[in-house]
């Protein structure tokens, strides 16, 4: 049971990581229709860029705690984040926005490899560690081991998405969203600055991404130029999982993608007794994904297009 | 994987070719070229830059002091490769150091790349002399080519499993690999020797070498209530393993092998890796018979020793000795030369036994004490 427990918080904080990178991407699709295969590589940038501010901080002043030295290089990280988005949006997807849709995809993946390199050539090649500067208090919950880091990352992420939530939901700026996401024409139509609606919607997502890159370096305590990349790749299954284009879907995918993950590594080895070991980590997340598309192709949430953001 | 691999060959590709000048001869026909192949992207690049500047330095020193063959003044030129510690494209540039007319080649680091690529040695007839490769299967595949300077892991997994049961008290082990030809290799060495002194093994999980995330692996094996945990494999897996083990509450002493014995593998562990204890065949770089010398000299020039420098070091004297000997740079009087090696290294005696394994080869225990790697044994 404690095992159990414990798998099931593992899964939980994963998966509230993969949920806010999603949501990047569903945004996006819900919008553009545009898979923005850059978008794990912002959030590679995110966390690369807060551990700088985070090592430059305690270079300087090494007497501040730690929390405050952390949200420091998030304070840096999203706007950061934030410019990079924009800046891509600007240059490499509106030229192409009336382009036949493949041409805006391979672009998309043209400006991940030129991020990953970017990073390469600034941050080297090597692991970044995060330094341990953040409380490492521990509470036991039904025999899980559960850290005060990770409490913080699933009810940030939880904060997060809420607010995301009320924002295309309530404000002008939201129902905006919608408007173009249902139809970009009639939207432009009535009086909608399309582009900006599209700008603030890769920004938005963008510093989402900023703060979901600094948790998993702070979670797993390091950072890496190609980091981007599977995590980018499990978040966009966790779109799809969910309904690519649904803001919900998003948030479900993420979460059920993470418990799948942890679950399915933890069991698979007793359950096939040793056959298949937990190597089988990531394979098992895309099984589950391929299957869940076999007999709903659009996701879980897929139908619900009025959602769309 | 695909695109950040594609973009990471694509770069290393343009890169090899701006480094090694894609093979423009200087002062005519005097140029001997030796290959040197190492990851220099991705997650072991600090080791495998340790290996090219180890084999550099040795290149620089010879060239320094002059070398004459056959009457004639020549000069060593380093050609540095990049295999990005993936096997496919170890192949890749085994073949072109061989197309580039190499005399010996100094590599590869991983055995999951040596050996793919000391196939393609053996075909062309190329001395193959690995600083690092310790997998058993590499010098048994019968090529005549294959050489190493290093203590293999029949022998280093021989060591960690007597030690693990002998001298840690481990009763309960369990055991995680990367699946790579050397973590799997000395994880299964160490199995069969930790068994044999008595251990049982509870749990023997796997991972890859490009994984972040062991929280389920680890916690799986928790519910086994081990009190050791081995990992056969590197220094980016190893560090964050340790990490998420102590915030998972596993409180198990934590083993490796010389994968994980360096620098780097304290600073991504971090406090965690305090209590630490991971094995290096040879002797400790100070107890080395020309160490701290050759420390003196690296460090210098480079900056601190990762791990493996000194074995590419003396790889590279072992070749020119051979050359010296035969009194050649031709790959098949080289290799005629080799079987009669008798160097005294920076790390100790090197002599080949008929396989091309070192005889005789120590291997040292560590543990992390004070943030620092300390020695606790040196066994032979």
């Amino acid at each position: 049971m404690d095992i159990f427990a414990q798998q099931l918080v593992n899964g939980l904080v994963l998966g509230s990581i993969y949920a806010l990178v999603a949501l990047g991407y569903t945004m996006v699709y819900g919008i553009l229709e545009l898979i923005n295969f850059a978008h794990g590589e912002v959030t590679m940038v995110g966390a690369m860029v807060a551990l700088s501010v985070i090592g430059l901080l305690m270079g300087v002043a090494p007497e501040l705690p730690g929390v405050v030295v952390v949200l420091a290089g998030i304070l840096v990280a999203i706007p950061a984040c934030m410019a990079l988005a924009y800046t891509i949006e600007k240059i490499a997807y509106r030229p192409l926005r009336h382009a036949p849709r493949l041409a805006p995809l391979i672009t998309a993946i043209g400006v991940s490899i030129i991020l990953q390199n970017l990073a390469m050539l600034i941050w080297g090649r090597q692991y970044v560690s995060f330094p341990a500067i953040l409380p490492s208090d521990k509470y036991a919950l039904l025999g899980a081991q559960i850290s005060l880091l990770q409490i913080v990352i699933v009810v940030l992420a939880l904060l997060l998405m809420a607010g995301l939530w009320l924002l295309v939901e309530r404000t002008r700026l939201g129902r905006a969203m919608r408007a173009t996401a249902q139809s970009r024409e009639v939207a432009e139509l009535m009086g909608v600055n399309v582009d900006r609606v599209i700008s603030a919607t890769f920004v938005l997502g963008a510093a989402i991404a900023a703060i979901a890159g600094v948790m998993v370096s702070a979670y797993y305590g390091l950072a890496h130029y190609y980091m981007g990349f599977m995590l980018g790749l499990k978040a966009f299954s966790a779109a799809v999982l969910g309904g690519i284009g649904n803001l919900a879907g998003a948030m479900l995918g993420g979460l059920l993608l993470g418990v799948i993950e942890a679950l399915g590594a933890g069991y698979i080895g007793d359950l096939t007794g040793g056959f298949l070991g937990s190597n089988y980590q990531d394979v098992f997340a895309f099984f589950v994904l391929i299957g869940v598309l076999v007999l709903r192709p659009s996701g879980l949430l897929g139908e619900r297009v009025a959602n769309r953001a | 994987m695909n695109f950040g691999k594609f973009a990471v060959s694509v770069l290393a590709f343009s890169l090899a070719c701006s480094l090694s000048g894609c093979g423009k001869p200087q002062d005519g026909g005097a140029l001997i070229k030796i290959g040197s192949v190492a990851p220099l992207t991705g997650p072991q690049t600090h080791i495998g830059k340790d290996n090219e500047n180890g084999a550099r330095l040795a290149v620089d020193e010879i060239n320094a002091r002059g070398l004459t063959l056959g009457g004639k003044k020549v000069k060593l030129e380093l050609l540095s490769e990049d295999d990005q510690a993936e096997p496919k494209t170890a192949t890749i540039v085994a073949q072109k150091l061989v197309d580039a007319g190499v005399a010996g080649v100094i590599g590869h680091l991983n055995s999951g790349t040596t050996i793919p690529a000391s196939r393609l040695y053996s075909d062309a007839g190329i001395p193959q002399i690995s600083p690092s490769a310790t997998a058993v299967a590499y010098t048994a595949q019968g090529y005549k080519t294959a050489y190493r300077v290093m203590a293999n892991d029949a022998q280093q997994g021989r060591a960690l499993g007597q030690f693990a049961v002998g001298k840690m008290g481990a009763k309960k082990i369990a055991i995680i690999d990367d699946r790579s030809a050397y973590g799997q290799g000395l994880a299964d060495e160490f199995e069969k020797a930790a068994r044999a002194a008595g251990g049982a093994i509870v749990a023997h999980e796997f991972t890859n070498d490009r994984a972040t995330d062991f929280t389920a692996i680890l916690t799986s094996i928790k519910g086994k209530g081990p009190d050791l945990v081995f990992f056969g494999g590197m220094d980016p897996q190893g560090g964050p393993m340790l990490k998420q083990a102590k915030r998972l509450g596993l409180n198990a002493r934590f083993l490796g092998g010389d994968g994980v014995q360096n620098l780097n593998f304290m600073k991504l562990a971090g406090l965690d890796a305090e209590g630490a204890v991971a094995s290096s065949p040879g002797l400790p770089i100070d107890s080395m018979p020309g160490g701290p010398d050759f420390r003196k000299r690296f460090e210098a020039k480079y900056g601190p020793i990762q791990l493996y420098a000194p074995y590419a070091y003396d790889a590279v004297n072992v070749l020119v000795a051979a050359m010296q000997r035969a009194d050649s740079a031709d790959p098949a009087k080289i290799m005629a030369a080799l079987p009669k090696t008798d160097l005294q290294g920076v790390c100790g005696p090197i002599k080949f036994d008929a396989k091309g394994d070192t005889q005789g080869g120590a291997v040292t225990l560590y543990e992390v004490k004070g943030g620092k790697w300390q020695v606790l044994e040196t066994v032979k």
